[in-house]
């Protein structure tokens, strides 16, 4: 691959190029931010590229509820604290991190990793449910919290789990669905109005 | 006003098309393959899907330019706008945001009659349970999303038929997901029947007895719990079958007029045609209190001059801005001052239109 000789190194277009492939940026931004690096190179650049190296050494994912750690286990599933009898399910670790912002959840996570679905050929074992539900008979949990996406593919999953649970002693509860705090009713759609209609509760 | 202004730029046989509308019917005519279509299919783009033709965004690109389609228009005070670049999916725009096609429906109702519908009744349920969801979507917006979350459960389900997976925890939760949206879908298309049905005016265009037709489907239930018990009773067959035998996507329409219940598909082509736009215009008065625009293609086939003028006559008298084609001025006659006329023609490849005024 030629590139304009202005447009510096090889490894400065290859970096580019693996840039522009990230969550949310193009090939304009990725030259923008490469730059903005080389500027920088002396502190920034330096610090960023030895972080990355120590993250992409030690990451993992905890070999309890697959949160993303550098040890075998999560600060969440170690933390005695946190062991309330209550676990939350989630489909990812971003959701997980999410919830962990509110700081309302003070219980323990489980991440599925992606959602039940026959097209996608990604079956209950691909996502660790039967871990889940070894967990849960385990570890004197109560309730069992279903923090899935309001898709078909995220309650099919909500569904099969409360379904596969069906008969043991744990509550199992989804998330309720409504208006946002802070939103103005005229600008929810249909289904969330109705959905907000539903559980709605006394004052 | 529901609709005051419509822009074409690069659509189908249109290089440019700038119309302002107001509350008169337009009829729109000119010899076959002038564009006339092409501006009701235009209109229809202001709904969520492909329009009235059904036709995939490439497609409705003007040939040998490679430069995409636009189209503006000033729907219920709101700036729409809709298109799509060469090789990209449609996109729309309203008050210049990027939204999902999805809230179109919520903007504007769009009904059409096109003459691919003459067949309706003869031809397969598949084009009747369309017409149907048509109508339904039309009176009910939330049909829509309902109809998505069935059809992505079901080929789920029908995946696992498929695959001869075993799981019945996988199968009772798709089941139930289809039991919930399948019985709304249901309920929602008998309730747009009867609005439907409360609408007809009889006379030159019957009032029609209409029912949803279980097939062999059991396609009528609307209560969740006995379709999701029909389903787990039903995965042997189903399995056997490969696919899901039962539910509300084997729905059919059925039709019959008149005081022997005549059936619509044993009726002459005229009485057919009689009988669609008895339903399409009672679609319209059913959404009186909603911006509407009703696009007829090819209205005057089939129909003699007497029901044209009796046609003319209720359609004045709708709550809907209407939009009509016909290959010459003479078919609009009987709407003398009441409609706007726009002449249209080819012109060096592209189309070209010239409103009359007398």
């Amino acid at each position: 691959m030629r590139h304009p000789q202005a447009e510096g190194s090889d490894d400065i277009q290859a970096l580019i190029a693996l840039m522009a492939r990230l969550p949310g940026l193009g090939p304009r931004s990725a030259r923008r931010i490469v730059l903005h690096l080389i500027r920088r190179r002396g502190d920034q650049m330096a610090q960023i590229a030895a972080l990355m190296e120590k993250v992409a050494q030690n990451s993992r994912e905890c070999l309890c509820c697959g949160n993303i750690t550098d040890r075998d286990l999560c600060a969440i599933c170690t933390d005695p604290n946190r062991a309330t009898g209550e676990i939350c399910v989630v489909e990812d670790v971003a959701d997980l991190w999410a919830l962990e912002r509110g700081g309302a959840f003070r219980g323990r996570y489980h991440v599925l990793g992606g959602t039940l679905s026959a097209l996608d050929e990604i079956g209950p074992e691909d996502l660790g449910i039967p871990r889940l539900l070894d967990r849960i008979a385990g570890e004197a949990v109560s309730e069992v919290i279903l923090a899935l996406n309001a898709t078909v593919d995220g309650q099919t999953t909500a569904h099969y789990i409360a379904d596969a649970l069906e008969g043991q002693s744990v509550t199992v509860t989804g998330l309720a669905q409504g208006v946002p705090i802070g939103g103005e009713l005229d600008y929810l759609d249909d289904g969330t109005i109705s959905a907000a209609l539903r559980a709605r509760r006394r004052l | 006003m529901t609709l005051s202004r419509l822009s074409l730029a690069q659509f189908r046989s249109w290089r440019r098309l700038d119309l302002s509308l107001d509350a008169r019917p337009v009829a729109i005519f000119g010899p076959n393959g002038s564009g006339k279509t092409n501006i009701l299919e235009a209109v229809s783009m202001l709904a969520p899907g492909r329009g009235l033709r059904g036709a995939p965004a490439p497609e409705q690109a003007r040939q040998g330019l490679d430069a995409g389609w636009r189209i503006r228009a000033r729907a219920d005070g709101r700036a729409v706008e809709t298109g799509a670049l060469p090789g990209q999916p449609r996109i729309v725009l309203l008050d210049d945001k990027p939204v999902p096609q999805t809230a179109l429906a919520r903007l504007l109702r769009v009904i059409w009659l096109v003459p691919a519908m003459d067949r309706l009744w003869t031809d397969t349920p598949e084009g009747r349970r369309r017409f149907l969801d048509r109508i339904t979507l039309s009176l009910m917006p939330d049909h829509a999303d309902l109809s998505l979350a069935y059809d992505k459960a079901m080929r789920e389900r029908n995946r696992l038929l498929r695959d001869q997976i075993g799981d019945p925890g996988w199968y009772r939760a798709l089941e139930s997901q289809m039991a919930e949206a399948g019985g709304a879908i249901t309920r929602n298309r008998l309730k747009a029947l009867a609005a439907i049905m409360a609408h007809q005016q009889g006379g030159d265009f019957p009032a029609a007895r209409l029912v949803l037709m279980p097939g062999e489907g059991f396609a009528d239930d609307s209560d969740p719990a006995s379709i999701a018990a029909r389903l787990a009773s039903m995965r042997g067959r189903d399995l056997a079958a490969g696919r899901t035998l039962t539910g509300p996507h084997r729905a059919d329409l059925g039709a019959s007029w008149g005081p022997q219940d005549m059936p619509a598909a044993l009726s002459s082509t005229g009485e057919q045609k009689a009988l669609l736009l008895s339903l399409i215009l009672a679609n319209a008065r059913a959404l009186a209190d909603q911006p509407v625009l009703l696009l007829l293609d090819e209205v005057a086939a089939h129909l003699d001059a007497d029901r044209r003028a009796a046609l003319y006559d209720l359609i004045c008298a709708l709550p809907a801005q209407s939009l009509l084609s016909g290959t010459g001025a003479e078919l609009f006659e009987a709407m003398g001052s009441r409609a706007r006329r726009l002449a249209v023609h080819r012109e060096d490849g592209a189309s070209v239109a010239t409103e009359e005024t007398e």
